[in-house]
């Protein structure tokens, strides 16, 4: 087996300072895509992988310990059942106010603000439930990945 | 609909296919596969699919990638060609 160690980006500089520059616009334009996903191209899966891509390229430039300093794996392991908990949690709460399953036009009972303001609302709730599953498994995909499944180094 | 582009770059992604499945090197393989999947997300973009595109650009393109070439790293070659 090679050594994973010779593969790493190392003291780069240039590498180092472009990640440092470019992480924060890249989660920026991840939040604006999930956001906007009902108005626009986009939405919560491709706003996730661009969140989760950011973390990963904060594994490749500073190392996979620097990336779980800012998203540690218990916040990693609360995000990736909070996701799905909020896209079930919104649809069974659509059914318990007498509408169907993600009928989000139901909610208009627990607040409101009219059945098709709730409707395109819900879809946005949806969306972030979606966004915030994809991002953490891309993430946690990429640690296995990359360290054969013990998730302290690699790549 | 510009049937000279979709040709052009349906030509591309043919090449690129024939070549990520012929290639001996791995990483080679995957770095071309990423260029697969960017033409295929200029197709799409090109033919009007706008949110398949932005999927393919992040997940194909960009992500999945990434994970090719981080579990290549954790392969050996056993044959010494």
């Amino acid at each position: 087996m090679r050594d994973i160690s010779e593969h790493t980006a190392g003291e780069d500089l240039i590498i180092k300072t472009s990640v440092r520059l470019m992480v924060p616009f890249i989660q920026v334009f991840g939040l604006y895509v999930i956001v906007h996903g009902h108005y626009s191209p986009g939405g919560g899966f491709q706003g996730g992988v661009i969140l989760g891509a950011s973390f990963i390229l904060l594994a490749l430039a500073f190392g996979m310990k620097t990336s779980q300093e800012y998203m540690t794996i218990h916040v990693n392991a609360v995000f990736n059942n909070l996701g799905p908990a909020i896209f079930i949690g919104v649809g069974v709460l659509c059914a318990l106010f007498g509408g169907l399953f993600l009928d989000y036009s139901a909610l208009d009972k627990l607040i409101p603000l009219g059945p098709v303001e709730w409707r395109s609302f819900g879809i946005f709730l949806i969306e972030v439930g979606v966004g915030v599953a994809v991002m953490s498994i891309m993430v946690l995909l990429y640690w296995n990945l990359s360290s054969g499944g013990a998730m302290d180094e690699g790549l | 609909m510009i049937w000279q582009i979709d040709l052009m770059i349906l030509t591309l992604v043919v090449v690129c296919a024939l070549v990520a499945i012929n290639i001996k090197d791995l990483l080679g393989a995957s770095v071309v596969f990423g260029i697969y999947s960017f033409l295929m997300c200029l197709l799409w973009a090109e033919m009007g699919a706008v949110d398949v595109a932005f999927t393919e650009a992040t997940v194909g393109a960009g992500v999945s990638t990434i994970f090719f070439i981080a579990a290549i790293l954790r392969t050996t070659r056993r044959s010494k060609d």
